[in-house]
């Protein structure tokens, strides 16, 4: 049984806990807002893009001669997985959600007897994966110090994805993230960036048909253009998606761990009461016992 | 009076321009081109280069906008560019640091493909830097 004053301590110890961890929900949902706003700049962009690349797409279906990035290499041996995640960690299981779900992927994979190389986004994510497939990364890129996602820092990791597909380093390669969907939801989503995966069949929707189009320069200069800035497009709104999910997600597991340490608060103050009262009460009985001794 | 079309000018970042207008002039990679309403649809990629946008009244906007490609189409003119600043933000270190970079691409440029494309970059990026020098 812990003493009273024991008791005090722990009672002064949560109560501060209790205020870092509402301190970090409130910065959490300051930031939530701005990343949120970002991934909503960023969104027509990123639409457009893949608008006019699904028209082009249809024109080339089926050809030989359409471009690597969308074609592929017609292997799937050696498998690039590309995992980004945040570069703090207290954020519920955002880090390791997608963790989680690049590590099935390259189990999978590699009892299917591919080639798996990874390359991390993200200081948590390296984190979660050396222990077990540590001799898999190749690279690990850290975003730390930046305050917000900036185009140029996903354009550097599409150069770098672009230099090493053209070297021949990999065959395909797959972006982990995670898809914010509200502050409560976030999930972890891999998608398959080279070759492009594009939906061939949502094309043509808006003033009718690809056909209708004049290209300058033609097509396949046009598409050779587009794709490699496409890559880094998927990049940069997966970093805007994961920036947004990591503070929604950091939010309301502080919102948990501060409901929780007003939980334990009121059952230490409830034990501290009843010891402190129970110590009156035996000393209200030796003073009595005493007085009716004499 | 010209008729106004709808015009959007975005980057990855943001959207930087959504607004009826009555002409855009576009730099091209194979040529600088006027847009019009009732153009008829068309697609081209951007070189580096000063935007132009009459709005209505005459009054003129420039942008400096940096690879990407523009899209034409019957609801109107569409800008995708990987960098676009208005002009009277931009400031000449901005471009010096450009023009850096660039000579350090066809620096590193492997192959004669990558190379011609890095110099083309290169020597659009002198060029604006001439044309803002002069205005």
């Amino acid at each position: 049984m812990p003493s009273l004053k024991d008791l005090r301590n722990r009672i002064a110890s949560v109560k501060a806990t209790q205020k870092i961890t509402k301190a970090m929900q409130m910065v959490a949902a300051a930031k939530l807002r701005r990343a949120q706003e970002a991934a909503e700049a960023a969104r027509p962009y990123a639409e457009r893009m893949e608008q006019v690349l699904a028209n082009l797409a249809v024109a080339f279906e089926g050809r030989d001669d359409a471009p690597k990035l969308m074609s592929g290499t017609g292997k799937d041996q050696v498998h690039l997985l590309v995992v980004a995640t945040a570069e703090r960690g207290l954020c519920g299981g955002f880090n390791s959600n997608i963790a989680k779900l690049a590590r099935d992927k390259a189990r999978s994979l590699i009892a299917e007897g591919k080639t798996v190389k990874i390359l991390c986004v993200g200081k948590k994510g390296f984190d979660a994966i050396k222990r077990e497939l540590g001799q898999y990364v190749i690279k690990t890129i850290e975003l730390r110090g930046m305050k917000n996602v900036a185009f140029s820092n996903a354009d550097e990791i599409g150069a770098e994805l672009l230099s090493m597909y053209a070297d021949g380093e990999f065959d395909i390669c797959t972006l982990f993230y995670s898809k914010f969907e509200s502050v409560i939801a976030q999930v972890p989503t891999a998608q398959q960036l080279i070759p492009a995966d594009l939906p061939t069949d949502a094309a043509g929707g808006e003033g009718g048909a690809a056909a209708v189009y004049e290209y300058e320069p033609d097509e396949a200069e046009i598409l050779e253009d587009l794709l490699p800035r496409n890559i880094s497009v998927q990049v940069f709104r997966a970093l805007l998606e994961n920036a947004a999910s990591e503070q929604g997600a950091r939010m309301s597991a502080m919102d948990n761990a501060t409901r929780n340490a007003g939980d334990m608060i009121d059952k230490l103050t409830i034990s501290y009461n009843r010891q402190r009262q129970a110590q009156i009460t035996t000393e209200l009985i030796e003073i009595i016992s005493g007085a009716e001794a004499l | 009076m010209a008729d106004l079309f709808q015009f959007e000018l975005v980057s990855p970042e943001r959207q930087l321009l959504s607004e009826q207008v009555l002409e855009v002039i576009v730099p091209g990679t194979e040529g600088e081109f006027g847009v019009l309403k009732n153009h008829s649809p068309f697609m081209s990629t951007i070189k580096p280069g000063i935007l132009k946008v009459r709005k209505e009244g005459g009054t003129l906007d420039e942008y400096f906008v940096r690879g990407g490609f523009a899209d034409v189409a019957n609801t109107g003119l569409t800008i995708l560019a990987e960098q676009a600043t208005p002009v009277s933000e931009i400031s000449a270190d901005d471009l010096a640091t450009q023009i850096k970079n660039a000579e350090e691409d066809v620096a590193d440029a492997k192959g004669d493909d990558a190379k011609q494309k890095a110099e083309q970059a290169l020597s659009h990026l002198r060029d604006v830097a001439e044309a803002l020098k002069a205005a």
